[in-house]
Protein backbone atom coordinates (compact mmCIF):
# COMPACT_ATOMS: atom_id res chain seq x y z
CA UNK A 1 0.00 0.00 0.00
CA UNK A 2 1.13 3.05 -0.48
CA UNK A 3 0.53 7.00 -1.12
CA UNK A 4 0.09 8.18 -4.58
CA UNK A 5 -1.37 11.47 -6.37
CA UNK A 6 -3.55 11.13 -9.45
CA UNK A 7 -2.31 12.29 -12.54
CA UNK A 8 -5.02 11.52 -15.13
CA UNK A 9 -7.44 9.08 -16.38
CA UNK A 10 -7.90 6.07 -18.78
CA UNK A 11 -11.05 5.35 -20.88
CA UNK A 12 -10.86 1.76 -22.34
CA UNK A 13 -14.58 1.27 -23.72
CA UNK A 14 -14.08 -2.72 -24.63
CA UNK A 15 -12.65 -4.23 -21.40
CA UNK A 16 -13.72 -7.67 -20.02
CA UNK A 17 -16.78 -8.07 -18.16
CA UNK A 18 -15.24 -7.99 -14.36
CA UNK A 19 -13.83 -4.22 -15.33
CA UNK A 20 -16.96 -2.97 -16.30
CA UNK A 21 -18.29 0.05 -14.30
CA UNK A 22 -14.65 0.63 -12.85
CA UNK A 23 -13.18 3.76 -13.25
CA UNK A 24 -9.31 4.07 -14.22
CA UNK A 25 -7.09 6.53 -13.02
CA UNK A 26 -3.41 6.97 -13.21
CA UNK A 27 -1.59 7.28 -10.44
CA UNK A 28 1.69 8.54 -9.21
CA UNK A 29 3.32 6.84 -6.26
CA UNK A 30 5.03 9.42 -4.14
CA UNK A 31 7.63 9.40 -0.86
CA UNK A 32 7.46 10.89 1.93
CA UNK A 33 8.49 15.09 0.45
CA UNK A 34 5.30 14.69 -2.11
CA UNK A 35 8.13 13.67 -4.84
CA UNK A 36 7.16 10.78 -7.73
CA UNK A 37 9.43 7.89 -6.74
CA UNK A 38 8.21 4.54 -9.52
CA UNK A 39 6.60 4.88 -12.72
CA UNK A 40 3.10 5.64 -12.84
CA UNK A 41 0.00 3.09 -12.49
CA UNK A 42 -3.21 2.16 -13.56
CA UNK A 43 -5.39 2.28 -10.56
CA UNK A 44 -9.05 1.64 -10.39
CA UNK A 45 -10.83 3.54 -7.98
CA UNK A 46 -13.81 3.12 -5.93
CA UNK A 47 -14.07 6.53 -3.60
CA UNK A 48 -14.61 8.94 -6.29
CA UNK A 49 -11.43 10.47 -6.56
CA UNK A 50 -10.25 13.24 -9.38
CA UNK A 51 -7.44 14.60 -10.73
CA UNK A 52 -4.52 16.16 -8.28
CA UNK A 53 -5.80 14.09 -5.43
CA UNK A 54 -3.26 12.81 -2.96
CA UNK A 55 -4.84 9.09 -2.51
CA UNK A 56 -3.79 5.83 -0.62
CA UNK A 57 -3.36 3.10 -3.12
CA UNK A 58 -3.64 -0.55 -2.11
CA UNK A 59 -1.83 -3.03 -4.58
CA UNK A 60 -1.44 -6.75 -5.42
CA UNK A 61 -4.26 -9.51 -4.91
CA UNK A 62 -5.37 -7.59 -2.05
CA UNK A 63 -6.56 -4.52 -4.33
CA UNK A 64 -9.29 -6.91 -5.72
CA UNK A 65 -10.91 -6.87 -2.68
CA UNK A 66 -11.99 -3.59 -3.11
CA UNK A 67 -13.90 -4.00 -6.10
CA UNK A 68 -17.64 -5.53 -6.76
CA UNK A 69 -15.78 -8.69 -8.57
CA UNK A 70 -13.32 -10.00 -6.87
CA UNK A 71 -11.66 -12.45 -9.89
CA UNK A 72 -10.42 -9.81 -12.07
CA UNK A 73 -7.30 -9.07 -12.99
CA UNK A 74 -6.63 -5.41 -11.24
CA UNK A 75 -3.45 -4.66 -9.45
CA UNK A 76 -4.44 -1.66 -8.27
CA UNK A 77 -6.38 0.17 -6.41
CA UNK A 78 -7.81 3.58 -4.55
CA UNK A 79 -9.03 2.44 -1.21
CA UNK A 80 -8.68 6.00 0.33
CA UNK A 81 -8.62 10.32 -0.03
CA UNK A 82 -5.54 11.53 2.04
CA UNK A 83 -6.86 14.61 3.95
CA UNK A 84 -3.24 14.59 6.04
CA UNK A 85 -0.26 13.06 5.95
CA UNK A 86 2.21 14.43 8.93
CA UNK A 87 5.81 13.65 8.72
CA UNK A 88 8.02 14.63 11.23
CA UNK A 89 5.36 17.18 12.23
CA UNK A 90 4.76 18.91 8.96
CA UNK A 91 2.93 18.05 6.17
CA UNK A 92 5.07 17.22 3.36
CA UNK A 93 2.00 16.32 0.75
CA UNK A 94 -0.49 19.41 -0.02
CA UNK A 95 -3.43 17.00 1.02
CA UNK A 96 -5.07 19.35 2.32
CA UNK A 97 -5.27 20.96 -1.35
CA UNK A 98 -6.42 18.49 -2.55
CA UNK A 99 -9.35 17.75 0.19
CA UNK A 100 -10.24 21.43 -0.54
CA UNK A 101 -10.53 20.82 -4.79
CA UNK A 102 -12.60 17.75 -3.87
CA UNK A 103 -14.61 19.56 -2.03
CA UNK A 104 -15.32 21.97 -4.26
CA UNK A 105 -16.15 19.52 -6.88
CA UNK A 106 -18.56 17.70 -4.91
CA UNK A 107 -20.11 20.74 -3.99
CA UNK A 108 -20.22 21.98 -7.60
CA UNK A 109 -22.48 18.73 -8.08
CA UNK A 110 -20.95 18.22 -11.35
CA UNK A 111 -20.40 14.54 -11.39
CA UNK A 112 -16.91 13.58 -12.57
CA UNK B 1 8.41 -9.24 7.22
CA UNK B 2 10.62 -5.99 6.57
CA UNK B 3 12.41 -3.80 9.09
CA UNK B 4 11.13 0.09 9.19
CA UNK B 5 10.91 3.29 10.68
CA UNK B 6 7.63 5.18 10.94
CA UNK B 7 7.92 8.42 8.92
CA UNK B 8 4.23 9.74 8.88
CA UNK B 9 0.96 9.13 10.29
CA UNK B 10 -1.51 9.27 7.54
CA UNK B 11 -5.42 10.70 7.52
CA UNK B 12 -8.40 9.58 4.81
CA UNK B 13 -11.88 10.54 5.93
CA UNK B 14 -13.24 9.31 2.83
CA UNK B 15 -11.72 5.51 2.24
CA UNK B 16 -12.80 1.73 1.82
CA UNK B 17 -15.09 0.81 4.93
CA UNK B 18 -12.28 -2.31 5.73
CA UNK B 19 -10.16 0.97 6.79
CA UNK B 20 -12.90 2.15 9.51
CA UNK B 21 -11.17 2.39 12.72
CA UNK B 22 -7.73 1.53 11.40
CA UNK B 23 -4.63 3.67 12.24
CA UNK B 24 -2.61 4.04 9.01
CA UNK B 25 1.18 4.79 9.11
CA UNK B 26 4.04 5.72 6.30
CA UNK B 27 6.88 3.18 7.05
CA UNK B 28 10.25 4.01 5.16
CA UNK B 29 11.70 0.29 4.92
CA UNK B 30 15.74 0.03 6.76
CA UNK B 31 18.18 -2.08 6.58
CA UNK B 32 19.37 -3.75 9.98
CA UNK B 33 21.54 -0.82 10.37
CA UNK B 34 19.34 1.84 9.94
CA UNK B 35 19.86 3.56 6.27
CA UNK B 36 17.57 3.38 4.57
CA UNK B 37 16.62 0.01 2.15
CA UNK B 38 16.35 0.32 -1.42
CA UNK B 39 12.46 0.48 -1.47
CA UNK B 40 9.69 2.65 -1.51
CA UNK B 41 7.47 4.32 1.63
CA UNK B 42 4.90 1.96 2.44
CA UNK B 43 1.61 2.80 4.24
CA UNK B 44 0.34 0.25 6.89
CA UNK B 45 -2.26 -0.67 8.88
CA UNK B 46 -0.82 0.18 12.21
CA UNK B 47 -1.91 -2.63 15.11
CA UNK B 48 0.64 -1.98 17.70
CA UNK B 49 0.18 1.98 18.21
CA UNK B 50 3.12 2.55 16.95
CA UNK B 51 4.02 6.31 16.61
CA UNK B 52 6.35 8.71 13.94
CA UNK B 53 10.04 7.69 14.62
CA UNK B 54 9.33 4.12 16.27
CA UNK B 55 11.10 1.44 14.63
CA UNK B 56 8.78 -0.78 13.61
CA UNK B 57 7.68 -4.51 11.57
CA UNK B 58 6.34 -4.43 8.59
CA UNK B 59 3.98 -7.21 7.34
CA UNK B 60 4.52 -5.69 3.66
CA UNK B 61 2.90 -8.54 1.30
CA UNK B 62 -0.80 -9.88 1.14
CA UNK B 63 -1.48 -13.07 2.41
CA UNK B 64 -0.23 -13.16 5.80
CA UNK B 65 -1.78 -9.44 6.52
CA UNK B 66 -5.12 -11.35 5.86
CA UNK B 67 -4.66 -13.33 8.91
CA UNK B 68 -5.29 -9.99 10.84
CA UNK B 69 -7.20 -8.14 8.47
CA UNK B 70 -9.85 -10.32 7.33
CA UNK B 71 -10.10 -12.71 4.08
CA UNK B 72 -11.57 -10.18 2.05
CA UNK B 73 -10.37 -6.88 3.07
CA UNK B 74 -7.89 -4.83 0.98
CA UNK B 75 -5.40 -4.56 2.97
CA UNK B 76 -2.26 -5.67 2.45
CA UNK B 77 0.53 -3.68 4.63
CA UNK B 78 -0.02 -3.48 8.58
CA UNK B 79 2.58 -2.47 11.37
CA UNK B 80 2.40 -5.74 13.48
CA UNK B 81 5.52 -4.94 16.35
CA UNK B 82 7.93 -2.64 17.90
CA UNK B 83 11.39 -2.88 17.73
CA UNK B 84 13.14 -2.78 21.00
CA UNK B 85 16.69 -4.53 19.66
CA UNK B 86 18.26 -5.31 16.45
CA UNK B 87 21.54 -7.23 16.41
CA UNK B 88 23.51 -8.78 13.61
CA UNK B 89 26.35 -11.21 14.22
CA UNK B 90 26.20 -10.33 17.64
CA UNK B 91 26.84 -6.69 17.35
CA UNK B 92 23.97 -4.49 18.89
CA UNK B 93 22.64 -2.02 15.63
CA UNK B 94 19.65 -0.70 17.25
CA UNK B 95 19.58 1.29 19.64
CA UNK B 96 22.66 2.81 18.63
CA UNK B 97 25.12 3.70 21.24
Amino acid sequence: MYLGRVIGRVVATRRIAGLAGEKLLIVLPLDETGEGVMESVVACDVVDSGLGDVVHVCDGREATYALRERFVPVDATIVGHVEEFAHDGSPAVDAAAAARRNKRRRNAGNGK
Amino acid sequence: MKLGLVVGTVVTPVQHPAYDGQRLLAVRPLDPDGAPAQDRMFVAVDRVDAGIGDRVLLMAEGSSVRALVGESAPIRCAVVGVIDEIAVEGRVLYPGG
